[in-house]
C-alpha cells in the first residue's frame, strides 16, 4: 500500500470514529433522555414567560401533587409493558383509601398499629385486586381492558358498600402530620415516598430477572413461553404490582387529603396511562422504562401548573394534555424510525 | 432483444448508510420466465420492492411495457400491470377466501358487494390454482402453504403483464409446487413475462428462460439457463464455490439414545406416534405440510397438549405437560416460524440468547450484566453470527444470522435434544451450509437431532435416517444406505392415496 492510500485510509477510520461517537451522543438523546429534553423545555418556557412558576413553592406544590399519579403509573408502567392495560387502579385506590381509613379511624387500635395495618390493609386489598384480573385475564383469555374495566365498577362498588357511600375523616394526627411533612425544606413526604415506588420499579425492571422476562413477554410472549417460561405467571404478577401500587397510592392519597372517600380517583386510571405513554412506553408491550413514566408524570403536572399560573383556565387544559399525549405518541414513532437508520448506518 | 416488456438502466437504491442496489441494469423480454437469485441481502428484495412501488428507486431509469415507470404505490404498480406476490403474506384474515381475491374490485349490484357472483368467480380462481377449500371460508382458518395459493390466485385474477414472485414454494408441498409451475407455464403461454425468485435452485429450471444473480447489490450477470448448472448458479451467487453437497459426517458415531416418544397422542382424533433419536443422530421427518410433523414436535415440547404418550429423554423417563418441563429436561424446539414464535424481534441479540436460562446470568434473581455479555459474545463468536455488536436488536439480522441466534440461545441452555423444524427456510445457500455444519458439531458432542423439513434433498444429504410422516403418523423409516428421493415420497404420499409419479 502506498503512503498516500494509507493517511486517506486514516483519515477515513478517524472520520468514522468521529461520526461513530455523533452517533452514540444522537442515540442517546433521543433513545434516553428524549422526554427529559422535553421536559426541561417545557419548564424552561414556563419559567420564563409564567409569572411565579420558577419559584421554590411551586416547585414543592408540583412534588406534591405529581405523587398520587406517580406511584400509581409506575405500577401501570409494568402492565402496560407486558401488552396489557389496567382501567381498574382509579377505583382499586378508591377501595383503598376506605379500607386505610377505617382501619386508621378504629379508635380500639393504638395508633403505632393502625397505621401499620392501615398500611398493608392497602396493599394486600390492591393486591388482592390486581391478582384477580390478572387470573381472570390468563386463565379465561379475557382481554386485560375488558377485565379491569370489570374490576373499575366492582371495586368502586366495594368501596361504596365498606364505606356506607360516605367519606371518613379523622386520621391520627401523626399520620397526617407525617403527610404535611417537608424534608429539607423541598421534599414532601409523599414526593419521597412517590420516588421510592419509581426506584423500586426502575430496580426491578432493569436489574432483574423478573424485569427482563417482563420486557420479554411485552416483545413476543409466544417466544417467551417456547423458551422454556410461563408467561402466565408473570402477567398475573404484573397485574398484581399494579394492584399494589394502586394501594400505596391509596396511602399517599390519605396522607395528603386526609380522607378516604368512595369516590376518590375519579379517572386516575387515565392520568396514569397518560403518564406512561408520554414517557414513551410503547403500548402494545416491551419497550419503555419507568424513568420515562416518571418523566412523563412531571410533564403532565408541570403543563397543568403552568397553564394555571398563565391563568388558562380548566378548560383549556384538557386541551392541551390531550394534544400533548398523542403528540407524544407521533414524536416516538419518528424518533423509532430515527433511530433505527442511526442504527442501519 | 426486440421488444422487452421491463428495461431497467442503471437503477440504484440507497437505505441510510447501506447501497442496497447500485448501477443494475437488467431487460427482460416480454412473455419470458426470468429468474432473480442472490444471497440474502444481495438485493432482491429490494429490486422487487422498486417494481412493486413499496418505494421509488434513487437513480436510474425504468421502462415498463415501452413507457416510463415510476410507481409511488403499490397501486400505481397494479394499474400498470404489474402483480407482486410477496414472502410476507399480507391477507384480511379476518374476511372470507373470495373477497381477498376480489377484494380490490368486488363485484357490485346496485352498489351493494354482489356476494353470489364473488364467491362464484373467487370458486374459478380456486379452482385454476387446485386449492381445495370454500370461496367462503375465513382466511384465518387456512394454514400458510393454503394463504400462499390464495396469494397466488389473487394475482391470477388480475390481468397482469409481469408478475413476480417471490419464494412461493417457500412453504409449498412437492405437489403444491408441481401445481403452481403448471400455472405459470400457462401463464407463460398466455404471454404473461414472469419474474420468480427462489432459494430452491432445483426449481428454477422449471419456469427459468434466463437468470439474473445478484451480489451485494450489484447485478453480477444474466444468463440464460439452458446449460447452466447448480454449481455454476451457486459460484455466482457467492462468488466462490461450495462443495456441491454437503458431505455426509460419517465419523459421528450415534450411541445410546436421547431421545424416545413412545405412543404420543395429540387428541382423540390423531392417531399414536412412537419415534426415537440417538446420542449424536440427525433424524430427518419428511412429509407433507400438514402431515402431522410440526405438530408432533410442538407436541413433544410441550407447545401444545397432548392426551397420551410417554417421553424418554437419554433413557429416563420425563413428564412434559408445559414448554417449562420440556427446556428443564433438556428439549428445545426451533420453530419454523424464527421471527413470530422464536425470536424477541425488538431486543439485543444478548437478551435473545439469554432468554431460555436466565438463572445462569443471575443471582438472586439480579442479573449479571457482565456473565450475560460474556456468554452472548462467546456463542457469537463460535456460531460466526455477523454482527457488529451483541447488542444490535435481532430485527436488523439476516434470515441466516437470525436462525444462528435461534441455535445460540439452545446452546446456551445446554439442550440435550434438538427438535428443528424447518431450520433453514429461507436462508442463502452459504448460511444454509453453515447451518448444517452447525447441526453436525452439535450432533457429534452427543446431542440428538430431530430436522423437519419440506427439502427432501436436504434430509437426505444430512440426516443418518428419515422417518416420514403421513395423515398425522409415522409411516416410514428408510435408513442412511436406502435414502431414495422416490421411495420417500411415495411413502408421505400414498396414504393420501394420490398416484403420483415421481
Amino acid at each position: 500500500m502506498r503512503n498516500t492510500d494509507l493517511s486517506e485510509a486514516t483519515e477515513v477510520a478517524r472520520g468514522r470514529r468521529a461520526a461513530a461517537i455523533w452517533n452514540d451522543i444522537l442515540r442517546f438523546a433521543m433513545r434516553e433522555a428524549g422526554i427529559a429534553v422535553a421536559l426541561v423545555l417545557i419548564v424552561l418556557f414556563f419559567s420564563l414567560t409564567a409569572p411565579y412558576f420558577a419559584t421554590p413553592e411551586n416547585f414543592l406544590k408540583i412534588f406534591v401533587q405529581i405523587a398520587i399519579n406517580t406511584v400509581l403509573a409506575s405500577g401501570m408502567t409494568v402492565v402496560i409493558l407486558t401488552g396489557g392495560i389496567d382501567l381498574s387502579v382509579g377505583s382499586v385506590l378508591a377501595l383503598c383509601t376506605v379500607v386505610g381509613a377505617l382501619i386508621m379511624t378504629d379508635r380500639d387500635l393504638p395508633v403505632a398499629l393502625s397505621v401499620p395495618l392501615a398500611l398493608f390493609g392497602c396493599m394486600g386489598v390492591g393486591a388482592l385486586c390486581g391478582a384477580i384480573n390478572g387470573f381472570v385475564c390468563e386463565q379465561w383469555k379475557v382481554p386485560s381492558f375488558i377485565v379491569t374495566l370489570g374490576m373499575l365498577n366492582v371495586a368502586s362498588g366495594f368501596a361504596r358498600v365498606t364505606s356506607n357511600n360516605s367519606t371518613i375523616t379523622g386520621l391520627p394526627q401523626p399520620f397526617v402530620d407525617f403527610g404535611n411533612m417537608i424534608v429539607w425544606g423541598v421534599f414532601p413526604s409523599i414526593f419521597l415516598i412517590a420516588v421510592g415506588v419509581i426506584l423500586i420499579g426502575w430496580f426491578i425492571l432493569r436489574f432483574t430477572v423478573f424485569g427482563r422476562l417482563i420486557y420479554a413477554i411485552g416483545t413476543n410472549e409466544e417466544a417467551v413461553r417456547l423458551s422454556g417460561h410461563a408467561p402466565r405467571f408473570y402477567k398475573i404478577a404484573a397485574f398484581t404490582i399494579s394492584g399494589l401500587t394502586a394501594g400505596i397510592a391509596a396511602m399517599v392519597y390519605l396522607l395528603r387529603l386526609n380522607v378516604g372517600s368512595p369516590i376518590a380517583g375519579v379517572g386516575y386510571e387515565l392520568n396514569a396511562i397518560a403518564a406512561v405513554i408520554i414517557g414513551g412506553t410503547s403500548f402494545s408491550g416491551g419497550k419503555g422504562s419507568i424513568i420515562g413514566t416518571l418523566v412523563g408524570a412531571c410533564i403532565l403536572q408541570v403543563l397543568t401548573t403552568g397553564l394555571q399560573l398563565f391563568g388558562a383556565g380548566d378548560n383549556v387544559k384538557p386541551i392541551v394534555i390531550g394534544t400533548v399525549i398523542v403528540l407524544a405518541v407521533v414524536l416516538d414513532a419518528y424518533r423509532d424510525r430515527f433511530l433505527r437508520a442511526i442504527e442501519s448506518r | 432483444m426486440g421488444n422487452p416488456i421491463l428495461t431497467m438502466k442503471a437503477v440504484g437504491k440507497r437505505f441510510p448508510g447501506v447501497v442496497a442496489l447500485r448501477g443494475v441494469s437488467l431487460e427482460i423480454a416480454r412473455g419470458e420466465g426470468h429468474v432473480l437469485l442472490g444471497e440474502n441481502g444481495a438485493g432482491k428484495s429490494t429490486l422487487i420492492n422498486l417494481l412493486g412501488g413499496v418505494y421509488p428507486a434513487d437513480e436510474g431509469e425504468i421502462i415498463f411495457d415501452g413507457e416510463r415507470y415510476r410507481p409511488r404505490t403499490p397501486t400505481d404498480a397494479y394499474r400498470a400491470g404489474i402483480r407482486v406476490v410477496h414472502q410476507e403474506l399480507s391477507m384480511l384474515s379476518q374476511m372470507t377466501v373470495a373477497e381477498n381475491l376480489l377484494f380490490e374490485s368486488l363485484p357490485q349490484r346496485h352498489g351493494l358487494v354482489n356476494y353470489r357472483e364473488t364467491n362464484r368467480r373467487a370458486a374459478a380462481l380456486l379452482d385454476e390454482v387446485g386449492l381445495d377449500v370454500a370461496p367462503t371460508m375465513l382466511v384465518s382458518r387456512l394454514g400458510v402453504a393454503q394463504m400462499q395459493l390464495v396469494e397466488i390466485a389473487k394475482a391470477l385474477c388480475y390481468e397482469s403483464k409481469l408478475l413476480i414472485l417471490d419464494e412461493p414454494t417457500a412453504t409449498l408441498t412437492s405437489k403444491e409446487v408441481d401445481r403452481l409451475f403448471e400455472i405459470l407455464k400457462r401463464l407463460k403461454a398466455r404471454k404473461v413475462t414472469i419474474l420468480y425468485i427462489s432459494h430452491r435452485l432445483h426449481e428454477v429450471y422449471e419456469v427459468g428462460d434466463r437468470v439474473t444473480v445478484l451480489r451485494d447489490g450489484q447485478l453480477v450477470a444474466t444468463r440464460p439457463l439452458a446449460g447452466l448448472t447448480i454449481p455454476e448458479i451457486v459460484h455466482m451467487m457467492v462468488g466462490r464455490s461450495l462443495e456441491g453437497e454437503r458431505a455426509f459426517r460419517e465419523d459421528v458415531a450415534v450411541s445410546g439414545e436421547a431421545l424416545r416418544v413412545e405412543g404420543l397422542r395429540r387428541n382423540a382424533k390423531t392417531p399414536q406416534v412412537s419415534l426415537r433419536v440417538g446420542k449424536g443422530e440427525i433424524v430427518g421427518v419428511a412429509g407433507l405440510v400438514g402431515s402431522g410433523r410440526t405438530e408432533t414436535a410442538r407436541a413433544i415440547f410441550g407447545a401444545d397438549p397432548k392426551i397420551a404418550g410417554e417421553i424418554f429423554v437419554q433413557g429416563e423417563r420425563v413428564d412434559i405437560a408445559t414448554t417449562r418441563d420440556a427446556v428443564r429436561h433438556g428439549l428445545c424446539l426451533m420453530t419454523e416460524d424464527r421471527k413470530g414464535q422464536g425470536l424477541l424481534l425488538g431486543m439485543s441479540c444478548a437478551e435473545n440468547i439469554t432468554i431460555t436460562d436466565l438463572r445462569k446470568i443471575s443471582s438472586h434473581g439480579i442479573l449479571e450484566r457482565d456473565v450475560e455479555r460474556g456468554a452472548a459474545t462467546k456463542l457469537v463468536e463460535e456460531l460466526r453470527i455477523k454482527t457488529p455488536s451483541i447488542d444490535q436488536t435481532v430485527r436488523n439480522f439476516s434470515g441466516g444470522n437470525q436462525q444462528k441466534v435461534v441455535i445460540a440461545k439452545w446452546l446456551f441452555r445446554g439442550s440435550k435434544v434438538l427438535l428443528c423444524d424447518e431450520p433453514t427456510r429461507g436462508i442463502d445457500v452459504g448460511a444454509k451450509a453453515e447451518i448444517y455444519d452447525l447441526l453436525w458439531t452439535l450432533a457429534a458432542e452427543g446431542r440428538g437431532v430431530l430436522f423437519i423439513s419440506s427439502e427432501l434433498p436436504e434430509l437426505i444429504a444430512i440426516s443418518h435416517r428419515i422417518i416420514v410422516f403421513a395423515k398425522g403418523r409415522v409411516v416410514g423409516e428408510v435408513v442412511r444406505a436406502e435414502f431414495d428421493q422416490h421411495r420417500i415420497l411415495s411413502m408421505a404420499y400414498e396414504e393420501y392415496g394420490l398416484e403420483r409419479s415421481y
